[in-house]
């Protein structure tokens, strides 16, 4: 069985590692200490030297990313932490500013004098309430300690929106506006918070770099596989017998995962698992021995993501997975683009017929035809996130959605795992502006 | 000047534009009054130089604001899909039965507002439900009596 190798939660299972002086017994702020002693480069060196790529979800190679931010630029330049982790399926980051939020905080020091900034802003989610407590309580024990050495680090909360999770969404959310993504260009390295420089990057990938810089770039590097370099914290959901995080070397296999959660639950069959979030096409059964990396998701037509696998037995109906889906991406899409926020409503208004068995055979194709004309047509991935996993269930399973045409209602007839599952219902859940035509 | 407003420019002093203020200050807001009416709006906006209507306009694009008057306890019950597929259904109509009103509701005696929620982050530990705000994980339809007995009794 594929055993655990802890670098970003190194230590939290030994002790309570949230107090700054039980961080310091397992070598807590040594690396920051030795960042300051390197030039910038040299810090960039080893990020790129280890390979280390972006944890949120788009695995940008993140020295790349921070080699983007201009050098002696006349404007202050600004270190954005992306904690508004929202993406269902995914609670990595939680646990981390959880159990381990020095290792974050020193991350966060260590990257803002990579990129000679002065001024780091973490916008955690607002519903993470507990969690922002802990981080403002080891970040005043930071302060206090004189670790942050005029560098000034303000925690801001959201306040219920997945689409801040979104760069761009994030950015305009910390000034103070409703959390629409922006055009790009221009990036936010040129042009981010207040239109300064800005590098954004997720919780996780932070909290890797002071391991990063322990074990040296190119150590890291062999961990995982030549594409995916180190760990990374597994979110276990789903039809398992123990979900939760796991922090492993990255390429190991989804079927590993799960027999280290211990199997499927209930002595259900596998019947299909999400990998990356719920933004990411699915895979059947027969698909679980792929190894957990880029590229070889890639290969199989999907994402690692935030490093997501939910879990699905046979019990589930994949019409109403699909129409759970598209309601959670309806509810959340900011209105922008018109794809989006048209498309995700007419896809919930076809799936809930399909479900009914009111749909003809016309709207299955029409079904494929929404997903095709929002992927790829908006300003931010948020419309792709939600055609993307809907048109691949219609893909994997497509019987089983012929099923409910044919049969004229659900094959599962009120026993699916995902029955009378009800979705929130607001101030966002207004009616499309057409509906879609009978 | 009032205290809200002065702890609201304390706040303001943070960031390198006192707009980014907003979030902040309509969390405060919410925290004196329980929800977001006119007033909270006209205070926010005092504070910070900015129009009601703006502080609304964005107030209005977050879940967490509350733009009617909700109870004095809040349960949120996570409907998203990993919740969903070991049983989130039942968590939720158990609240449902047990506090008499339909997601979306407050009891009578404004005591409690039933919510669902999209994803809260607690996937590996299903059902989650946020009672005022502070998660509960892996809870069931069996725990959700207690869980309202604690709400009506404390």
């Amino acid at each position: 069985m594929a055993e655990l190798l802890q670098l970003v939660l190194a230590g939290a299972d030994e002790r309570d590692l949230t107090k700054l002086a039980s961080y310091r017994e397992v070598g807590g702020y040594v690396q920051l200490a030795r960042a300051r002693g390197l030039t910038a480069q040299a810090i960039l060196d080893e990020l790129n030297a280890s390979n280390l790529r972006g944890r949120g979800g788009a695995f940008f190679a993140t020295g790349r990313k921070a080699g983007f931010i201009p050098k002696d630029s006349p404007q202050p330049v600004y270190l954005a932490v992306n904690a508004d982790e929202s993406e269902p399926g995914t609670f990595k980051d939680r646990e981390i500013m959880a159990r381990v939020p020095h290792r974050l905080i020193e991350g966060c020091l260590i990257l803002a004098h990579a990129i000679s900034s002065k001024s780091v802003f973490i916008y955690i989610r607002g519903e993470y309430l507990v969690e922002f407590e802990i981080l403002r309580a080891a970040l005043d024990e930071a302060r206090e300690a004189d670790l942050l050495e005029g560098v000034t680090i303000v925690l801001h909360r959201g306040a219920g929106a997945y689409i801040c999770g979104e760069e761009t969404a994030l950015l305009e959310s910390l000034e103070g506006k409703r959390g629409m993504p922006r055009s790009k260009p221009p990036f936010p390295a040129i042009s981010g918070l207040y239109a300064a420089p800005t590098l954004i990057n997720n919780v996780e990938t932070i909290a890797t770099v002071p391991p990063i810089l322990e074990l040296g770039g190119a150590e890291f590097a062999r961990i995982g596989t030549p594409d995916s370099t180190g760990t990374r914290v597994f979110c276990l959901s789903g039809n398992v017998v123990r979900g939760g995080n796991y922090e492993l070397p990255m390429g190991i296999t989804i079927r590993e995962l799960i027999d280290l959660g211990g199997g499927v639950a209930d002595g259900r069959e596998l019947k299909a698992v999400i990998p990356g979030g719920s933004s990411f096409p699915i895979l059947t059964a027969d698909q679980i021995d792929t190894p957990l990396s880029h590229d070889a998701l890639a290969e199989v037509g999907t994402f690692l993501g935030s490093g997501v696998v939910i879990a699905i037995d046979d019990r589930c109906c994949m019409v109403q997975l699909a129409l759970r889906v598209a309601q959670f991406y309806m509810h959340e899409s900011c209105g922008k683009c018109t794809p989006c926020r048209e498309g995700t409503r007419w896809m919930v208004q076809i799936l809930e017929a399909v479900e009914a068995g009111r749909a003809s055979q016309g709207e299955l194709d029409l079904l494929l035809s929404v997903c095709d004309r929002i992927l790829g047509k908006c300003l931010c991935p948020l419309g792709d996130a939600a055609a993307m996993p809907v048109a691949s269930y219609v893909d994997k399973f497509r019987d089983e959605f012929q099923a409910h045409v044919d049969q004229g209602g659900c094959p599962l007839a009120g026993e699916s795992s995902l029955e009378d599952l009800f979705a929130p219902v607001d101030q966002h859940s207004h009616d499309p502006v057409a509906r879609v035509p009978a | 000047m009032s205290s809200f407003a002065s702890e609201v420019r304390a706040i303001a002093a943070r960031y390198p534009d006192s707009q980014s203020a907003v979030l902040p200050a309509l969390h405060l807001a919410q925290e004196q009054y329980g929800w977001l009416p006119p007033e909270a709006f006209a205070e926010v906006a005092d504070a910070l130089e900015l129009s009601p209507a703006y502080c609304r306009s964005v107030a209005s694009f977050y879940d967490m604001y509350h733009l009617r008057p909700v109870g004095r306890h809040l349960v949120e019950v996570c409907t998203n899909i990993c919740c969903g597929l070991v049983g989130a259904q039942g968590v939720l109509s158990a609240f449902e039965s047990e506090l008499g009103v339909r997601a979306g509701e407050t009891t009578p005696d404004g005591e409690v507002t039933l919510r669902a929620a999209e994803c809260l982050g607690g996937c590996g530990w299903p059902t989650i439900v946020a009672v005022d705000h502070r998660y509960r994980q892996s809870v069931r339809a069996e725990d959700v009596e207690a869980i309202v007995a604690e709400l009506r009794g404390g």
